[in-house]
């Protein structure tokens, strides 16, 4: 199990190889299909965006309402639904991306060429992840509701590489 | 003969406590099934998902936090016995029980009001309303969150009346393979076979209400999902598609008449977190 802290440095992504069990800390940015969506048009339109992705690491992810705790159940969803959008991102400097299930070969390659990285979290086990999240602040489209951006820290998140930097696949294979 | 009389306010009071149980306590059947699954698993990263998996049901359960962030739409099943009289509107008393337990629940409201405009009607209703007419004066009320990462993985076949048994087992067991690692294995797949159209999609959900480790009263119809289970399980996807041997926890069942024409066969998933609570009134 690698420590780790994202925003990754870059050094520490040339590292990860799929297969890699990682605990991750420090900041992620929540965004799922209607978030993709308006960034894209956002691209398209030439506008900036209402929250910096450069560096950062998203996270596929609409939780449920925290109801006196930091965040209520907060597990992955599925991430192929975000395919489409994602080289454009990784164009724009996004570094990883955090959900569940494999990736089509237009992002696997998209990740080898940016240089990033796609980690799998355990997935329907959105109680358990929500122990694990320290803050957690809406920083973008709050009418979403639940697919708004979210700023979320986090401690010791348990993760698996599944695309590395080199575009090594765990789902290859499947 | 006399009428039985139902308030419609019961309807909605047993819906809302019953979503709220399904939501956050792991139903008992898998929750064993996840844990016979974890005693057996041989490939560590597997067996330590599983142990997860364990704990997320415990800790939700504790802290009455869905079981997952998908807390469904809400799909609910109601055999309205003939001989009672439900006082009131029984569809909005459904939907208003869907909306207090979302609200009170803290659950995730994931339903948009119109597939092209996508508004949330942030109640998370409206519900999918199943009604049956049965024999006698008593109201079962069954609810299923869906979660639509293993919905969206359904699949609906028209077959040829002459397509053999195998050719079923093959279609069904290459549908989840097409599933894969997306749709939070290891799956419970729900089948119908026959009816019409709708009907097989009808029957392929209500299966997944059976209870796990029950095999279909007709031989010839369990030995159906005895062949698929075990052809699953041979695909090794395992949990989360990390591979291992728990690719499905069950396979069910529920078959009808049909017409000389066809077959209509569906597949609906669902994730190793199949939720869904049943009351008697």
């Amino acid at each position: 199990m690698k420590n780790m802290i994202s925003p990754l440095k870059e050094k520490d992504i040339k590292a990860l190889r799929a297969g890699d069990e990682v605990s991750l800390s420090g900041v992620i940015l929540t965004a799922r299909d209607q978030a993709h969506l308006r960034l894209c048009e956002l691209v398209r339109k030439g506008k900036p965006f209402p929250v910096d992705i450069k560096g950062q690491v998203i996270y596929y992810c609409g939780p449920t309402p925290a109801g006196g705790s930091v965040i209520g159940a907060c597990g992955p969803t599925t991430s192929s639904r975000m395919d489409e959008f994602t080289p454009e991102l990784l164009e724009l400097g996004l570094k990883g991306m955090i959900g569940k299930g494999k990736r089509s070969r237009e992002v696997r390659e998209s990740i080898r060429d940016e240089k990033a990285v796609y980690f799998v979290a355990p997935a329907g086990a959105g109680a358990y992840l929500s122990k694990r999240v320290r803050t957690c602040e809406v920083v973008a489209f709050e009418d979403l509701g639940p697919e708004a951006i979210y700023r979320l820290e986090v401690e010791n998140f348990p993760l698996i590489v599944a695309i590395d930097s080199l575009g090594n696949d765990i789902y290859e294979n499947i | 003969m006399k009428q039985r009389i139902v308030p419609a306010d019961r309807i909605k009071d047993e819906v809302s406590k019953l979503l709220i149980k399904a939501n956050t306590v792991l139903r008992p059947d898998v929750f064993k099934c996840i844990k016979i699954l974890h005693a057996n698993e041989t490939s560590p990263r597997a067996k330590n998902m599983l142990k997860i998996l364990i704990e997320n049901a415990e800790i939700a359960k504790k802290e009455k936090i869905a079981i997952c962030q998908d807390t469904g739409m809400a799909c609910v099943f109601i055999d309205l016995g003939a001989d009672v009289k439900v006082r009131g509107d029984l569809l909005n008393a459904v939907n208003a029980g869907v909306k207090e337990a979302y609200l009170k629940g803290n659950f995730r409201k994931s339903v948009v009001c119109d597939p092209i405009l996508r508004k949330n009607t942030n109640t998370n209703t409206p519900a999918v309303i199943h009604v049956d007419i049965v024999k006698g004066d008593r109201i079962k009320i069954s609810v299923m969150p869906k979660g639509f990462g293993s919905e969206n993985k359904g699949k609906i076949f028209m077959l040829n009346p002459t397509v053999t048994r195998e050719n079923i087992v093959d279609i069904c067991v290459n549908a989840i393979k097409q599933a894969g690692p997306d749709a939070c294995p290891p799956y419970v797949v729900g089948i119908g076979l026959g009816g019409t159209m709708e009907r097989s999609a009808y029957l392929a959900k209500k299966a997944l209400l059976g209870a796990l480790g029950e095999r279909n009263r007709k031989k010839h119809i369990a030995l159906i999902e005895r062949e698929i289970i075990s052809r699953a399980n041979g695909l090794k996807i395992g949990v989360m598609g990390l591979g291992g041997r728990s690719t499905v926890m069950d396979v069910k069942i529920l078959e009808d008449a049909t017409h000389i024409a066809g077959l209509p066969l569906a597949i609906n998933f669902s994730c190793h977190a199949l939720r869904s609570a049943s009351e008697v009134i």
